[in-house]
């Protein structure tokens, strides 16, 4: 359950955040652009220990940000939900802000000068033309997210602290039953999150593969 | 009479400058020919505020600025209508959708019924398809309906009559040409073809390398001699003509021009309305005395207003037919050999194939 609602959470999160991000990217071609595009891309290739190690760090109470979290919320930002959250967000980053970067280059220039000419402000041009163009994406986006926070491992094992009812996810209850050789239970959840991934990942590619847009020339 | 003043300095793609000073009426149809890479299409972004000139650069229409220094308005607040060569339909909305896009977000500068608009573009049979299942002349009439319910002060149009056939390209050239004239709608119209313009425009500007090499009213302009236009190899004075008797035995028609007849491919236009010919200099030719027993049906009577030589073995005639003008060309020796001088009074002679064929036709 904790699992669901730190997934949903997180993914709502994502696509606040993403979406400004990638639009950002795909329109800005400078050495910042590329700098911010690799810190984006770190955690594929980072184990995720090494993210989770670096933000538990960062979120210890003797920290810049654990202190100012502390005096904002009144509580501990380590082994937190919140601090899940926020680790979730940056290990999943990479999963919904490139997708939506492709999508967003792939809207042509043209038909926003197009739009542009019929007096549609950017913000208009966003909403009506980009949004519309690359909504199988925000749904490729949304559910890639979702599920890569739902198989998170490494990071949570650092930041969460395995705290039942509170931080404890389902990657890690599984970890536990293993280690406790409480295979029956360890099947069931393994065996659920093969069946979760394997419907979410069909149902992105189906959607995909029927109907992409195609712009007419 | 409020004007259009340009001063634009632009760099394109490959070292290509865009570079233009000039006055352009702010009224009725403006066409902007020239080979292709000549700028025309920069120039109309530049215009419609899509692509950013050099900051000097001074765009001021109908005494609004569009660009200064340190003035820029974006397209959007333009209150222009573009019609893009390649349409630009948007793929994700139906026609119906398209122009309703327009309308919704349209200025207030003039306001079309979108009803009347779709008829007179012919896409009202359209509405409910998709953008992608129409032939690409169907798409360029939508794109030109979509400009105008925009409401635009100022109507932009790139090639569009590329993909039109002649019937439709006429009657689209007609409702333009309507428009400008009802609504006081000016428009700026890109092509690569001084024949397509002839019936259309009523200034023109040509463009060569970036820069405008000549302009003005297009019947003035087009007799003139010493014009880039006029050292084209399909260098062509238009004359305006009005409509006379129809013969469908022979499928001619009659036209008067400045009283004289002349003899036309079968029109469909109504007697009595007016009707530009272009005539090329290349098929005029001069006599002395009026041929009796020649095959050519259309000999006018002129008078020798200039010569100017166009190379080393030709020359360009301009040949005053009452207020118009013709241009012929002739070889130097012909001129030499008829001792041509400005003010003698000869015959024109006008080849068929001029006035006769499928091209002349479509004017």
């Amino acid at each position: 359950m904790i699992t669901i609602v730190l997934a949903s959470v997180t993914t709502v999160l994502l696509l606040l955040i993403g979406t400004p991000l990638a639009w950002w990217l795909a329109k800005r071609r400078t050495a910042l652009s590329a700098a911010i595009e690799a810190v984006v891309a770190l955690p594929l290739i980072l184990p995720p220990t090494v993210l989770g190690f670096y933000l538990l760090l960062l979120f210890a109470p003797d920290t810049a940000v654990g202190r100012a979290w502390e005096a904002l919320t009144g509580s501990q930002l380590a082994f937190s939900f919140s601090a899940l959250v926020i680790g979730s967000v940056v290990y999943s980053l990479p999963f919904v802000v490139q997708p939506l970067q492709n999508a967003f280059q792939r809207v042509p220039a043209a038909l926003l000068d197009a739009s542009a000419s019929l007096g549609a402000t950017p913000a208009d041009q966003f909403r009506s033309i980009v949004l519309p163009l690359s909504r199988r994406s925000f749904v490729t986006a949304a559910s890639l997210g979702f599920a890569h926070t739902v198989g998170e491992f490494g990071v949570v094992l650092m930041i969460g602290g395995n705290i039942p009812g509170e931080t404890q996810v389902i990657s890690i209850a599984l970890y536990d039953y293993v280690e406790s050789l409480q295979f029956d239970q360890a099947h069931r959840m393994a065996g659920g999150l093969v069946v979760f991934s394997m419907l979410l990942l069909f149902y992105i590619y189906r959607s995909n593969g029927a109907a992409a847009w195609r712009v007419s020339r | 009479m409020s004007d259009f003043t340009l001063a634009i300095a632009c760099h394109g793609e490959r070292n290509f400058l865009l570079e233009t000073h000039c006055e352009l009426p702010a009224r009725g149809i403006t066409a902007i020919c020239g080979p292709s890479g000549s700028g025309k299409t920069t120039l109309l972004d530049c215009i419609a505020g899509l692509r950013q000139p050099q900051a000097h650069s001074t765009i001021i229409f109908r005494n609004t600025t569009w660009n200064a220094q340190g003035t820029f308005v974006p397209p959007w607040q333009r209150g222009i209508g573009y019609v893009f060569s390649d349409a630009r339909l948007f793929p994700h909305l139906s026609v119906r959708d398209n122009l309703h896009y327009a309308k919704t977000r349209q200025s207030a500068l003039t306001v079309h019924s979108f009803d009347t608009v779709c008829e007179e573009f012919g896409v009202t049979p359209l509405l409910d398809m998709a953008p992608d299942t129409l032939s690409a002349g169907q798409r360029q009439r939508v794109a030109m309906a979509r400009a105008l319910l925009g409401g635009p002060g100022l109507l932009l149009l790139d090639e569009p009559f590329a993909n039109l056939d002649s019937a439709a390209t006429r009657h689209c050239q007609r409702v333009l040409k309507q428009l400008a004239v009802a609504q006081d709608l000016p428009m700026l119209y890109v092509s690569h073809n001084v024949e397509e313009v002839a019936q259309l425009a009523d200034y023109l500007v040509f463009m060569r390398d970036g820069r405008i090499v000549d302009q003005g009213p297009l019947l003035e302009l087009s007799g003139k001699l010493n014009t880039q236009l006029s050292r084209d190899e399909d260098a062509a004075a238009i004359v305006e003509a009005i409509v006379g008797q129809h013969d469908a035995a022979f499928a001619l028609t009659e036209l008067h021009l400045e009283g004289q007849p002349l003899q036309v491919k079968l029109l469909a236009a109504a007697p009595g309305t007016a009707y530009r010919v272009r005539i090329p200099a290349r098929d005029v030719s001069i006599s002395r005395t009026r041929a009796e027993d020649t095959s050519i049906l259309n000999i006018l009577p002129v008078e020798v207003a200039g010569i100017a030589a166009v190379d080393n073995a030709r020359v360009m005639l301009q040949l005053r037919i009452g207020q118009q003008v013709i241009l012929a060309r002739i070889t130097r020796k012909s001129a030499a050999t008829l001792s041509l001088a400005i003010g003698d009074k000869v015959f024109a002679q006008i080849k068929s194939a001029a006035l006769l064929s499928a091209s002349a036709a479509t004017l």
